[in-house]
């Protein structure tokens, strides 16, 4: 699946399923940057069908509801939604 | 977030719009332009990509019927008004986030998932045995009715608050 890599600090695996046009999943964003790791994103509203259907499969996987943002820490953490202070505590 | 190839005329004029038929309505958008902006963008793209006006904040299917629950705005957005103070995406808020005092806050995905929302369609005799549990509430300053979990924040006709309504049936 087309993944976008961010350089910084390492704090594990950490994979960003997002929406382009969400306005939670930029502000997910722009606090990933701001606290500086490094991580992967997707925007899965533009991929091509058959590596969308991968990446939805992959959410439901961590997250039943299949919603955006979800944030997937070590293969193990798993954050739903822009909750910052749960991903400053997870990313500190 | 880029309005992909959508000119900024386009989308001003369409927060213009949602912002009119929000206040002729007894809504209040977010009190943060450029996330409202933002979010509109999104609406506008997902206009464009689907041909109808999909939640920005969730991913559309492409068939309109699937997603007619989440045609901003959604089939969901009163509900989180009244639970948590803002709709999903935090574009429609409660007055106090529209005000600044509360915080927008992190609302939960109401809406099925995508199993749960197949079995739904599946059986569709749940919907209408449903119907019969929707409660009617009234305006006591004006007399609207409307059927729906809980009365709206503001009233849509005469801006009443929510607590001057009664239930009616
Ligand atoms: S959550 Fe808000 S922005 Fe999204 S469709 Fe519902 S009302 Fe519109």
């Amino acid at each position: 699946m087309q993944m976008e890599h961010v350089k910084g600090r390492r704090r594990g695996e950490i994979i960003l399923y997002a929406l382009s046009t969400c306005g939670w999943c930029a502000k997910t964003k722009n606090l990933l940057g701001e606290l500086g790791v490094e991580y992967s994103y997707t925007y899965v509203d533009r991929l091509s069908p058959a590596e969308m259907e991968d990446a939805i499969r992959e959410v439901e996987k961590y997250n039943p509801s299949g919603s955006f943002p979800t944030l997937v820490i070590d293969g193990s953490r798993v954050i739903v939604g822009f909750r910052e202070a749960e991903i400053r505590e997870a990313l500190k | 977030m880029t309005g992909e190839g959508i000119p900024d005329e386009i989308i001003d004029a369409r927060v213009e719009k949602i912002r009119k038929d929000a206040e002729d309505g007894g809504y209040l958008l977010n009190p943060d332009p450029d996330f409202v902006r933002a979010l509109v963008a999104g609406i506008c793209i997902n206009e464009q990509r689907y041909g109808y006006a999909a939640c920005p904040c969730r991913l559309a299917s492409g068939n309109r019927e699937e997603d007619l629950d989440i045609i901003c705005p959604c089939d969901y957005r009163d509900s989180d008004l009244n639970d948590y103070g803002a709709c999903y995406c935090a574009l429609y808020v409660s007055a106090g986030v529209a005000a600044g005092t509360i915080k927008a806050p992190c609302v939960p995905e109401r809406r099925p998932g995508r199993q749960e929302r197949k079995k739904m369609s599946e059986n569709n005799s749940a919907n209408v045995s449903r119907k019969e549990l929707i409660p009617v509430w009234r305006c006591r300053v004006c007399g609207y009715l409307c059927a729906r979990e809980n009365p709206p924040l503001i009233c849509p006709i005469c801006k009443a608050s929510q607590d001057r309504f009664v239930r009616f049936m």
